[in-house]
């Protein structure tokens, strides 16, 4: 069998037809940012590329059932940023894409492709993971819906297999009361990847306590971390008096983070924990209409 | 694992305005066309990792960074470099000529891409605050670090005149006068 270098399909039946014709060595393009980078930096074969770009409808944000959201693999982060359905219904989603990199990268860049990378240093999987996202992808014996959290396995990998594709990410809504926010550490410029971030969600019921709670970070481990320990700490307490300090000793005990040009692990560790602590109070804090989103604050 | 077949695929683009037929490998990029095989040398490669905005480009309008963009990408689409600006008898848009009145470059070699860059936010944003030009522009670095004239002439291209404050280095410093809105207190009407 010959495979094609190249292979532009309109249907994703047809591009997994490609991914198996190509035995495992093929690789997906759909914006082209991080495979173009990791392809010249020698971290791909030069394996054949199957192009998403004209599979119809993979670029669509859809409304969902109940008040959630499904966002298309190849719709682009800044199409997901200035999206009205988007802002309307998860406007914490949308304000931290639009943190990443910058307008000319959102452009180009795809959710899907974001998260297929696996890079532990990006904004979307914290925010996401929170939010309960949901991954759908489609496979050889059909699709199937995988909780985002468990779809990071390591460093650039993820449980696709190589005939697999992310087809679709969807945002379920969230419960009347909850606070959700993201922080992103950025000491040296505004379009850096962080030294650390950290989202968090607060289902507050009527009478103040915490119904619910999810804690994510990245920029601290081989992929997003999420903290259960964390979180089983926070439900159940009283706004008022969130137990941040043990908050934060389970997030540094679930947390690895390596050394890197932005910052040493005990920089990154010390700067996990302001960042945590920061975020918690600030959500404490907010007294906004139910179900509004903080702002997505930097330092 | 199957063979790769022959390498070359064939795209047809335009490029400000001028029809293309090329083959081209599947991980070639896009500026690697425009310079090499199209001889438009106006976009630059500087980081070469999507990072400095040198290679600025406009894709049916909207900004992409052509040493990240295969050029397979674009099969179909139409492409305006720095060199597609200009009108047909020569004539420099208002954003380069903003550029040279402000005094918008030192060294030159960032200003194809910021001009590229600053074109395409006033296509979407026609008359953006100080504020919105500083964030747009985020992603086009000059090393000479001569920015204060890049803002100035993005805000005089969009028609916002005169000059602008250089920004307290502490927030609190603000001017006694009330601000109204974002960024209008740096502003001369």
């Amino acid at each position: 069998v010959t495979v094609a270098a190249y292979a532009r399909p309109t249907t994703i039946e047809e591009a997994i037809r490609e991914l198996v014709a190509a035995d495992g060595e093929a690789h997906l393009l759909a914006g082209g940012t991080s495979l173009t980078l990791l392809r010249r930096q020698g971290f791909l074969g030069d394996g054949p590329v199957v192009d998403l770009g004209r599979v119809a409808g993979l670029d669509r944000i859809e409304p969902a059932p109940g008040g959630g959201l499904a966002i298309g693999a190849t719709a682009t982060l800044r199409a997901i940023e200035t999206s009205a359905l988007v802002r309307e219904r998860a406007p914490v989603l949308a304000e931290t894409i639009g943190r990443v990199a910058t307008v000319r990268i959102r452009n180009q860049a795809t959710l899907g492709g974001n998260l297929a990378h696996a890079d532990p240093a990006q904004d979307p999987p914290p925010i996401l993971l929170v939010l309960d996202a949901e991954a759908e992808v489609a496979g050889v014996t059909g699709t199937r819906r995988v909780s985002l959290d468990g779809f990071f396995v390591d460093v650039f990998e993820t449980i696709l297999g190589p005939t697999d594709i992310l087809v679709r990410i969807h945002v379920p809504s969230l419960p009347p009361g909850s606070r959700i926010g993201y922080e992103k550490f950025l000491p040296r410029t505004a379009d850096d990847y962080a030294t650390v971030s950290v989202a968090a969600r607060l289902d507050v019921a009527a009478d103040r306590t915490v119904a619910g709670a999810r804690l994510a970070l990245g920029s601290v481990a081989a992929t997003p971390v999420r903290v259960p320990a964390a979180e089983a700490l926070l439900e159940g307490a009283r706004l008022a008096d969130l137990p941040v300090e043990a908050v934060v000793a389970a997030v540094l005990d679930a947390i690895d983070p390596i050394g890197d040009v932005r910052g040493s692990v005990e920089y990154k560790r010390a700067m996990a924990a302001v960042w945590t602590g920061r975020l918690l109070r600030r959500l404490a804090r907010a007294d906004g209409p139910a179900n509004a989103s903080s702002e997505a604050t930097g330092q | 694992v199957a063979p790769a077949a022959e390498p070359g695929v064939g795209i047809r683009l335009t490029v400000n305005g001028v029809g293309h037929d090329i083959v081209v490998a599947p991980d070639r990029v896009l500026l690697d066309v425009l310079r090499d095989d199209l001889g438009l040398v106006g976009t630059k490669e500087g980081c070469a990792v999507g990072v400095c905005g040198l290679c600025s480009i406009l894709v049916d309008g909207v900004l992409l960074t052509a040493c990240l963009l295969p050029a397979v990408k674009v099969d179909g689409r139409a492409v305006t470099t720095i060199e597609g600006l200009a009108g047909p008898d020569g004539a420099l848009s208002p954003v380069q000529a903003a550029f040279i009145d402000h005094g918008g470059f030192q060294c030159g070699i960032c200003t194809p891409g910021q001009v590229v860059a600053a074109t395409a936010l006033l296509a979407e944003t026609p008359e953006p605050d100080e504020d919105e030009v500083r964030e747009w522009m985020t992603g086009n670095l000059c090393r000479c670090t001569g920015y204060y004239g890049i803002v100035q002439a993005v805000l005089a291209a969009a028609g916002r005149n005169g000059p602008i404050a250089i920004r307290p280095p502490i927030e609190e410093a603000a001017p006694a006068t009330p601000a109204t809105d974002r960024g209008s207190a740096t502003h001369q009407p």
